[in-house]
């Protein structure tokens, strides 16, 4: 037997469920999407992928950073495969230049930290 | 056997039966920490035939027996911060007296599996877990509808029995 004001409270709560889901799902993403640059291991910066701009690295790397995505224009190596590496936009993507020991990984601000759960 | 600590007795040992049946239950769902609740099925008709300390006091002592023999002290923690959670709320709706034993049920599996997220929460102490939600709101709302209309149904067959009688009231 069920009454009135039970079906109310599923639907509330089914509405809610829906609700955090949609809001998880556009925030994750509509996320903020950032280039982190370490240099032989060692961070060297962090940009928004967000803000067009031309990050030089050391003078040997010269990242450009436009329309949402990161890549790199110039490089004093001799190989130039950093520079020829197509332009990296998510999370997980990231261009090595390894003569240099740049590397430049796009990393999303909500990344997840969690690396186990207890049972 | 009119006597409380017997229907205590009694009660505890029903509730552990089910917390190992449940157990035996092979199906894994979705996400971590989905589960049937089985145990709950008594903690709903106790405590609409006691009140909430009586059941307050089975709900803690089946969470720790059934944690000690078939889970962890990980699984101990979700289950105190669940099951008083979900007691406290069902006392509420069931005073309320607007509610069903299926919406006070519902009620009781949604806000369970909440204390056992916001645990997690701690736990790992980051906030990522809470993508899990939605999903353990739904499980909630599901498993307590099922375990509400069970709880319904045993209720309506036992109406004439008074756990209460020889109580110290």
């Amino acid at each position: 037997m069920m009454r009135k004001n039970d079906l109310i409270l599923a639907a509330a709560v089914i509405l809610a469920a829906c609700a955090i889901f949609a809001f998880q799902y556009f925030s994750r993403r509509g996320g903020e999407q950032y280039v982190e640059i370490t240099v032989d291991g060692e961070p060297y910066g962090t940009f928004s992928l967000n803000e067009d701009r031309t990050v030089r690295i050391n003078e040997t790397n010269r990242l450009v950073i436009s329309g949402g995505s990161a890549v790199m224009e110039w490089a004093d190596c001799p190989d130039q495969i950093c520079v020829d590496h197509r332009p990296v936009s998510s999370g997980g993507e990231s261009i090595i230049c390894l003569p240099n020991k740049v590397v430049v990984s796009v990393v999303s601000s909500k990344e997840s930290s969690l690396d186990g759960i207890a049972q | 056997m009119k006597n409380r600590a017997a229907y205590f007795g009694v009660f505890t040992a029903l509730a552990l039966i089910l917390s190992y049946v449940e157990t035996l239950i092979p199906i894994r769902f979705g996400a971590p920490g989905i589960k049937l609740g089985l145990a709950n099925l008594i903690i709903v008709i106790v405590l609409y035939k006691t009140d909430w300390k009586e059941t307050l006091v089975l709900s803690v002592s089946r969470i720790l027996l059934a944690g000690f023999i078939f889970g962890s002290m990980f699984s101990i923690l979700y289950s105190l911060a669940g099951g008083i959670l979900s007691l406290i709320v069902m006392t509420v709706l069931m005073r309320s007296g607007r509610f069903s034993v299926t919406g006070v049920s519902m009620a009781g599996g949604v806000s369970h599996n909440i204390g056992q997220l916001v645990t997690a929460m701690f736990a790992v102490s980051t906030y990522q877990v809470g993508y899990y939600l939605p999903v353990l709101l739904i499980a909630g709302l599901i498993t307590g509808a099922l375990i509400g209309l069970t709880a319904d149904a045993v209720l309506g067959r036992i109406r004439d029995l008074d756990f209460r009688q020889g109580s110290h009231k």
